[in-house]
């Protein structure tokens, strides 16, 4: 449909990724956004600190327990439509510190992710093509399909807490449950 | 007097500006419009002689990558065997930091004793590290480590657990992309091929 | 069994001087230092402090030995790491119980060991009596164990030590979170249940603030003070840090780091894994300057296994250095300038350097940032073939070039100075008590460069000078980079026309290593400041304890002082002069 059309081709040429860099990855994310391999030629040279600014979240780099809830609690707070590319090792599956016990074994635990882009870390050409990957996805979807144009709002994801251990409450019948076994 | 200095400043900013264009001239009189983009300018403004604009302009120019970039690991296809080098002598799987080389050693279906090949060989690339010292220790020249980083996925489940099948390249790729490795290794083999026939 | 290890001259006479003044308190520890008593420790410090000279704390950890060694009971171990003006460490041992005697704490002796008591107490559990402030620094209040010891075990243990059995020679893949039976990475004591509980980790950290309430009032209006958080989540360029300021106005009363949001469990994985395969976790400390943290860990475990490293291979490692060091200070100062809002002009004119030096890391050892380059006794690979005459370029002509530039951009300008003059003041005495190290403690006018106090590598026989600036502001700090930067400009002019044939590796290359039955610190000179590895080994092919002493933990002991009094927008800049990665903060 030609309005979708347009609709894909505005969100293609102006996404803005909130700077929410993490460890390793984010310092590739940042030369992704310095002079050589500048991103504002795809219109993503606005990055926002603000979640409520952002349509992009990037998470470059180890998502930690501790910082669990920040990373939901920014999901939240970003208004539709938004995306998340899950840059690096880290972010996909905890990475090479996947045993580590402050350590989320991937940041889709947490969040939905649209992309997964592997390296340690991956080069800034590498997440350009995520962009581009990203932006391939946009042309096969339609208005009606989307996610957060369905019926039942979406409530937001509950924020976990930090216990004897990272509290996901969406986990909470599965603990009970193996504590009685 | 004051403000002398923020004027110092911008005439940095200044300079930088025009010399954008300055050098963008120079590539037009060189040849026209095309030129600047050329993997010759592309060198130039790369180089710590460049004065222009910094830019790769990705996905249309792409950076050449130096022979010792490692990406991911990837097995040698043998042309002549049709089987890759591995001996699945382990080492990798030991050597590697966060353990995410899975191996199975095959059995000769014959004898039932352990054969110089993998069964099964797995790198999960969502745990990797680029480190490359699995490609570092082989013995058998078998691993090396790949220059492709252009690889996405939109699901996890079964997007980076690389089997044999996905991590096989034909030797020839690995004399393209690593030429003085390739070299050094024809050498010794031929050396070692000398001494046995003595 | 260990022969008797001489203790090394320094530990000698601090030994003697001890021994005659507070007798049977002090004794020769298994391997290196001494071992003091619990009950006399503050006064021994006091005059290993006062008297003997050791003014600077450098690291305090602790070691669990949960089973008895060859001269001493099985017992959690306070380590304690100190240094004069010049020479190697002096280590103090002191023994504490688990979940029984603790230790008392040297914070009113040394403000340094604050910060390294309470990650002490988190990983290891050792209490320390008399500590201000003794909660949990990279983990959270709330969290269940201590991770580093030998008996606890994280979610996804396999085994004690790599290679695992389970990848070779029946390796059939088996992900982590198939084998956990929450299918994550999470574990929970057996009596806990989510079912009406709250979580209480947020509440030390404010209740922390509410402490000096009571003092600071001022009497002629009762405005209200409030607690804002900078952070995690900021548009700082240095990560996720977390400040948690009180105000009045917009001066702060009081600010406090939480740590913790990039706690990589480094230590912990560092002794699962194998002497080499920890290099490239090295890497990832502080990942602006990887060949920096090799370098330290390699000096460290050459140190252990008595390796002479040949000579190209030592030259070639000062270059690498060096590089670091010029691109970790452009990038700091990039940082800086898009801190304090110049939002993207100068980072960019920074990084567009530090891109051609990475070029220069690509085409040696592989990988831009994560370069895994030295191994024990060399370097990995040699240099190939267009590295020479590209270095000399950016060495000799580009890099001098742009660092002027920068210099012209930054140091005359007004708005510049305003920000930076005069802000964050560190007194040299207060830098040296709290352990501050690289260009926050030389801005302040105490010239300690761990290149020429204790040498290591080759910097001895290289011509250059230690950078020193005396009104320790964060302008002085910002010139002490970029004097280091022609500092590091002129060794590397050295090293590149003096860069000697040979072999870059001595002996053979090795996968598993097995290092000798020992304890060593030894660091290097990181252009943050010092970084060091403590390393205890018993003998295997695995660490036995890792630690590491980063500079920027260290470092940021001393923020809340430096900021009391200024304002919000200050704070960024002193936080930007300290140049922290919280890579090697949180670890």
């Amino acid at each position: 449909m030609p309005w979708e059309r347009l609709y894909n081709w505005s969100r293609k040429r102006s996404l803005w990724p909130l700077f929410s860099g993490l460890a390793c990855c984010a310092i590739e994310m940042i030369c992704a956004a310095a002079a050589r391999f500048d991103q504002a030629r795809f219109g993503m040279d606005i990055v926002r600190p603000s979640p409520r600014q952002a349509d992009l979240m990037i998470v470059s780099g180890t998502v930690t327990k501790k910082m669990a809830p920040q990373i939901v609690r920014l999901y939240n707070q970003m208004a539709e439509p938004k995306y998340v590319i899950a840059m690096g090792a880290c972010a996909i599956s905890g990475g090479p510190f996947k045993e580590g016990y402050n350590v989320v074994s991937g940041v889709d635990q947490l969040i939905p992710v649209d992309v997964y882009v592997p390296g340690c870390p991956p080069r800034p050409e590498a997440l350009y093509n995520a962009f581009l990957a990203l932006h391939a996805r946009w042309d096969r979807e339609t208005i009606r399909g989307l996610r957060w144009y369905q019926k039942g709002a979406d409530e937001g994801i509950p924020e976990p807490a930090l216990g004897p251990d990272l509290v996901d409450w969406r986990l909470a019948d599965k603990i009970a449950q193996k504590r009685s076994e | 007097m004051v403000g002398w200095g923020i004027l110092k400043s911008l005439s940095v900013t200044l300079g930088r500006f025009v010399m954008t264009y300055v050098d963008d001239l120079k590539w037009f009189f060189k040849g026209g419009f095309g030129k600047r983009y050329s993997p010759a300018a592309l060198a130039v403004r790369q180089s710590p002689k460049g004065r222009g604009i910094f830019t790769v302009q990705y996905p249309k120019e792409r950076l050449p990558l130096p022979e010792n970039y490692r990406t991911f690991p990837f097995q040698v296809l043998d042309p002549q065997t049709g089987k890759t080098r591995c001996t699945a002598c382990g080492t990798c799987a030991r050597v590697c930091p966060p353990q995410c080389i899975w191996i199975v050693r095959a059995t000769n279906p014959k004898t039932g004793r352990p054969a110089r090949e993998p069964a099964e060989f797995h790198v999960d690339v969502s745990i990797c590290m680029s480190c490359g010292l699995c490609a570092e220790f082989c013995p058998a020249d078998a691993l090396k480590m790949d220059h492709a980083y252009e690889i996405t996925a939109d699901q996890r489940d079964g997007a980076f657990l690389w089997g044999l099948e996905r991590l096989a390249k034909p030797l020839a790729y690995h004399a393209e992309i690593h030429p003085t490795d390739y070299a050094a290794e024809q050498a010794a083999r031929e050396r070692k091929g000398a001494r046995k026939k003595k | 069994m260990p022969e008797q290890v001489q203790p090394s001259q320094q530990t000698a006479g601090a030994l003697s001087t001890l021994e005659a003044r507070f007798p049977g308190a002090v004794q020769p520890a298994e391997y290196e230092g001494l071992v003091i008593a619990p009950d006399r420790l503050v006064e021994v410090a006091t005059c290993l402090r006062d008297e003997l000279g050791y003014t600077y704390l450098s690291c305090v950890t602790g070691v669990d030995y949960p089973a008895p060694t060859a001269r001493f009971p099985a017992r959690l171990e306070a380590v304690y790491h100190l240094f004069r003006a010049t020479g190697g460490p002096l280590t103090l041992h002191v023994h504490a119980e688990r979940d029984g005697l603790g230790v008392p704490s040297l914070a009113g002796v040394w403000p340094a060991a604050n910060v390294h008591e309470r990650e002490t107490w988190d990983m290891l559990g050792i209490r320390f009596e008399g500590h201000p402030d003794l909660r949990r620094i990279l983990l959270w209040e709330g969290f269940a164990g201590h991770p580093l010891r030998k008996d606890w075990h994280e979610p996804y243990y396999e085994a004690d030590h790599k290679p695992f059995a389970s990848r070779y020679p029946k390796g059939h893949p088996l992900r982590a979170e198939e084998r956990t039976p929450l299918s994550c990475n999470l574990q929970y004591p057996p009596d806990w249940s989510p079912e009406g509980w709250e979580s209480g980790a947020e509440v030390p950290v404010y209740a922390r603030m509410d402490e000096y309430a009571a003092g600071d009032w001022r009497s002629m209006r009762t405005t209200d003070q409030i607690v804002i958080n900078l952070g995690p989540q900021h548009p700082s360029t240095h990560g996720i840090l977390r400040l948690v300021a009180r105000l009045d106005g917009e001066t702060i009363q009081q600010l406090e780091p939480v740590l913790g949001y990039l706690h990589r469990c480094h230590e912990k994985i560092g002794e699962r894994n194998t002497w080499l395969g920890n290099v490239p976790y090295t890497d990832r400390l502080d990942y602006v300057c990887s060949m920096s943290n090799n370098f330290g860990y390699a000096t460290a475990v050459e140190k252990l296994l008595g390796v002479e490293v040949p000579e190209r291979a030592e030259y070639i490692r000062v270059i690498m250095a060096e590089l670091t060091r010029v691109m970790n200070h452009l990038v700091a100062i990039g940082f800086f300038t898009n801190d304090i809002g110049v939002y993207l002009t100068a980072m960019l004119y920074a990084l567009q350097e530090r891109e051609l030096i990475v070029d220069l890391f690509e085409m040696a050892s592989g990988s831009r940032m994560m370069c895994n380059y030295f191994r024990f006794g060399g370097v990995a690979r040699d240099l190939p073939e267009g590295f020479l005459p590209l270095a000399k370029e950016l060495v000799y002509e580009r890099i001098p070039r742009r660092v002027d530039e920068l210099e012209r951009f930054l140091v005359d300008n007004e708005v510049f100075r305003a920000r930076t003059i005069g802000v964050g003041v560190l007194p040299p005495a207060k830098a040296i008590a709290y352990g501050c190290t690289g260009p926050l403690l030389r801005a302040s006018g105490v010239p300690y460069d761990v290149r020429r106090v204790e040498p290591y590598s080759i910097y001895d026989t290289f011509d250059w000078d230690v950078v020193v600036r005396y009104n320790g502001d964060v302008y002085d700090r910002f010139m002490v980079r970029f004097e280091e930067m022609r500092q590091s400009l002129r060794v590397l002019r050295q090293a590149l026309e003096r860069l000697p044939d040979g072999p870059i590796l001595a002996g053979k290359k090795q996968a598993d290593v097995k290092v000798p039955a020992g304890e060593v610190y030894g660091r290097v000179e990181s252009p943050k400041g010092e970084l060091g590895f403590y390393l205890v080994s018993n003998g295997g092919t695995n660490p036995y304890r890792y630690r590491i002493r980063t500079p920027s933990f260290a470092n940021l002991g001393v923020l809340g002082e430096l900021c009391r009094g200024h304002l919000v927008a200050d704070v960024v800049a002193i936080l930007a002069s300290i140049d922290v990665t919280l890579g090697e903060v949180d670890r």
